[in-house]
């Protein structure tokens, strides 16, 4: 463990820890690594940078994995799931017991939970279901029901099936080829599982067109959702700026925020998915924000990334915040607006780069 | 015995050399979490300019061999929020702030420099004048000697006296000396170098380009032999203007390679990204790599492979 615990107790750490095991998951493999600090650390939705390729590595940035489970033994062991996709996610998965890996963690702000006992629907596209199971633990824990609905391109791509079907209230599974489940996508069945489930809160994960698609349908049933997105990063810690996404404020403002300390969890009706990868023209800091400033339609100094700004003005805001979240929510994680001034720095799931 | 490796910068002693470099560590504050910000040298932070900026569009990033391309584009909340927030957090954590400054207009640069001169706690400027991810090549001021030394003329007239000013020059000049030149007759009391190559990734599978903004700066270990050569060939034309290196350092050898070539204090940027706590463990490592040699101040190191040359020796003599 490195001399990080100083600035928090519940804060990330950066840790080397002993792999434990590195097994094949159908189409993917999960890595098992001793990191006691980090398991004891880990709320749901959170993840670890890792670096990847050994000393003297030519890969120098960090892979994001969120993590899949925690468990007690070893003194505390953190468990990802991850695609070989590239260099970087080769070699993770050329990794042996005893092998030692550098990885940075908790990070993130993770799912929040309700506090009253609610009906919850969690859905997962390919691996991104990976993080929904410890999520259902902690929900089952406040006594919600849970039920899953994930789905990948075939049978083997889906995470997590039979775990989802032993624990799950119920399961729905969707492929594409049809080798599993129902043919098609998540998006297909979402409708019929809310119906039947009288789903009140919704959680997912997964690609980014799969998000938008379960935000928009969510806000068809004025369902709030809570998505953990998928976003490329080079640190995970908040200091590379690469991994920004527009998302709204809950003052109406949007902003390039970090998936990794401002998400990678956000309500999903803030994150403007049909601008993402832009910058919006009225986002903060954008040409569009200045005329505004100069116009006085925002009075004052506008607040930085995560400080509450100036009350709306703006009649129509695109992507405004309905709501206030899911029902009885416990705000563990500050769910206002993006990330105070605390910032836990935050996973963006999945590798970065393909690599 | 462990070697002295205080240095100044300007009336500021820094404890040591080793400091973050420009926009790989935000404000320190990220870096807190793992490390005590107050044992880096200084924290350089990610330029500031006047107002809020958003940046460019995503993908901002792409992995090279050995190195990193970003197309950030100066994103962040402009000089107020700094001012309010960033640089007390700094100093309410004991560490010392070296402020980046960048502007479109030489008007934005003084400007920048009039608002931190009323500030406390500045310890230095670095005037970031070759930011490579802007519209066009005519915007890095760093590139023509006469737009360089404007820009620093205009910052050093409106900085306190004693605020060094740094100016951050560009690898993508044909003559390096030439821009060095130009800022320290302006009145830089300094020169950091280098700042990213403009560099160019293609998706091949998508045929595109990587990066939403197409061209970002390359940064990382693929590039510390440029450094290298830029802070040789500066420091043998101005041999006492002091220098900032930074440029692709991952370990304390790294660190010390660049002080041999005459730079004073080492700057730390994309191993950062690869080890949060890199600036401490590069100064162990420095402090390793200074007392196995028998060196007991930093100041004997400094530009000490040029004086090997034209004594004709070879680093065989250092132990």
């Amino acid at each position: 463990m490195t001399a990080s615990e100083h600035e928090s107790a519940s804060g990330p750490l950066q840790v080397r820890g002993t792999v434990l095991t590195v097994r094949r998951v159908d189409a993917y493999h999960a890595i098992t690594i001793v990191a006691p600090g980090i398991a004891a650390r880990f709320k749901p939705g959170q993840f670890v940078a890792v670096a990847v390729g050994g000393p003297d590595t030519s890969m120098l940035l960090r892979r994001a994995f969120s993590i899949h489970d925690v468990r007690p033994d070893h003194g505390g062991t953190v468990e990802f799931v991850f695609a070989v996709t590239g260099r970087g996610t080769r070699w993770l998965a050329e990794r042996r017991a005893r092998d030692v890996l550098d990885l940075a963690g908790p990070l993130g702000r993770p799912f929040p939970v309700p506090r009253d006992p609610v009906s919850c629907l969690l859905v997962g596209g390919g691996y991104g279901s990976a993080p929904l199971f410890a999520l259902a633990g902690r929900l089952r824990e406040r006594r919600c029901s849970v039920d899953f609905l994930l789905g990948a391109a075939s049978g083997d791509r889906v995470f997590g099936a039979l775990t989802a079907r032993r624990t799950g209230r119920s399961a729905t599974i969707t492929t594409v080829d049809g080798s599993l489940g129902v043919r098609g996508i998540v998006t297909d069945m979402l409708g019929q599982v809310i119906h039947e489930a009288r789903t009140d809160v919704i959680y997912a994960c997964g690609p980014m067109p799969m998000l938008r698609q379960v935000t928009a349908l969510a806000g068809r049933y004025d369902i709030p959702v809570q998505v953990a997105v998928e976003e490329s990063m080079a640190c995970g810690i908040g200091v590379c700026m690469t991994c920004v996404l527009p998302v709204v404020g809950s003052d109406g403002i949007t902003k390039m925020v970090r998936s990794c300390v401002d998400g990678p969890v956000f309500r999903g009706e803030q994150v403007r998915w049909d601008d993402a990868g832009t910058i919006p023209f009225d986002a903060f800091g954008a040409p569009g924000w200045e005329s505004r400033v100069r116009r006085g339609q925002w009075p004052g100094q506008p607040g930085q990334l995560g400080e509450p700004g100036p009350p709306p003005g703006q009649p129509g805001q695109p992507g405004k915040p309905g709501q206030s979240g899911p029902p009885g929510q416990s705000g563990q994680s500050g769910q206002s607006g993006q990330s105070g001034q605390h910032r836990q720095a935050s996973p963006a799931r999945r590798q970065n780069h393909g690599a | 015995m462990a070697p002295d490796l205080r240095t100044r910068l300007g009336n500021v002693e820094l404890p040591n050399p080793i400091l973050t470099a420009s926009g790989c560590a935000s404000s320190g504050r990220e870096l807190a979490q793992f490390v005590d910000v107050s044992k880096i040298g200084a924290i350089v932070t990610k330029s500031v300019m006047l107002a809020p900026r958003a940046g460019r569009p995503t993908p901002r990033m792409a992995e090279t061999s050995s190195g990193m391309l970003n197309s950030i584009g100066l994103q962040g909340p402009g000089i107020d929020a700094f001012l309010q927030r960033d640089l007390p957090w700094l100093l309410s954590r004991g560490a010392r702030a070296v402020v980046s400054i960048a502007g479109s207009t030489v008007d934005e640069y003084a400007e920048l420099a009039a608002r931190l001169s009323d500030a406390a706690g500045v310890t230095a400027l670095e005037v970031n004048i070759s930011c490579p991810n802007v519209e066009h090549r005519g915007q890095v001021f760093a590139c023509d000697p006469v737009d360089a030394g404007a820009v620093i003329e205009a910052v050093r007239a409106r900085t306190r006296y004693d605020v060094p000013v740094f100016a951050k020059l560009s690898p993508d000049v044909t003559d390096i000396v030439a821009i060095a030149r130009a800022c320290v007759a302006a009145g830089a009391d300094g020169l950091s170098m280098i700042n990213t190559l403009l560099g160019m990734v293609i998706d091949t599978d998508a045929v595109r380009p990587a990066l939403a903004g197409m061209t970002g700066g390359l940064s990382g270990p693929a590039i510390r032999p440029v450094a290298v050569r830029c802070v040789w060939q500066v420091k043998q034309a101005l041999p006492d203007v002091p220098i900032i290196g930074m440029g692709g350092v991952m370990t304390g050898r790294d660190a010390l390679e660049l002080m041999l070539a005459g730079a004073s204090m080492v700057s730390v940027g994309t191993a950062v990204f690869h080890d949060p706590s890199a600036c401490v463990r590069i100064l162990r490592e420095l402090d390793d790599e200074l007392a196995r040699r028998g060196v007991e101040r930093l100041s004997e190191v400094i530009g000490l492979a040029h004086e090997m040359r034209a004594a004709g020796r070879s680093m065989g003599t250092v132990k």
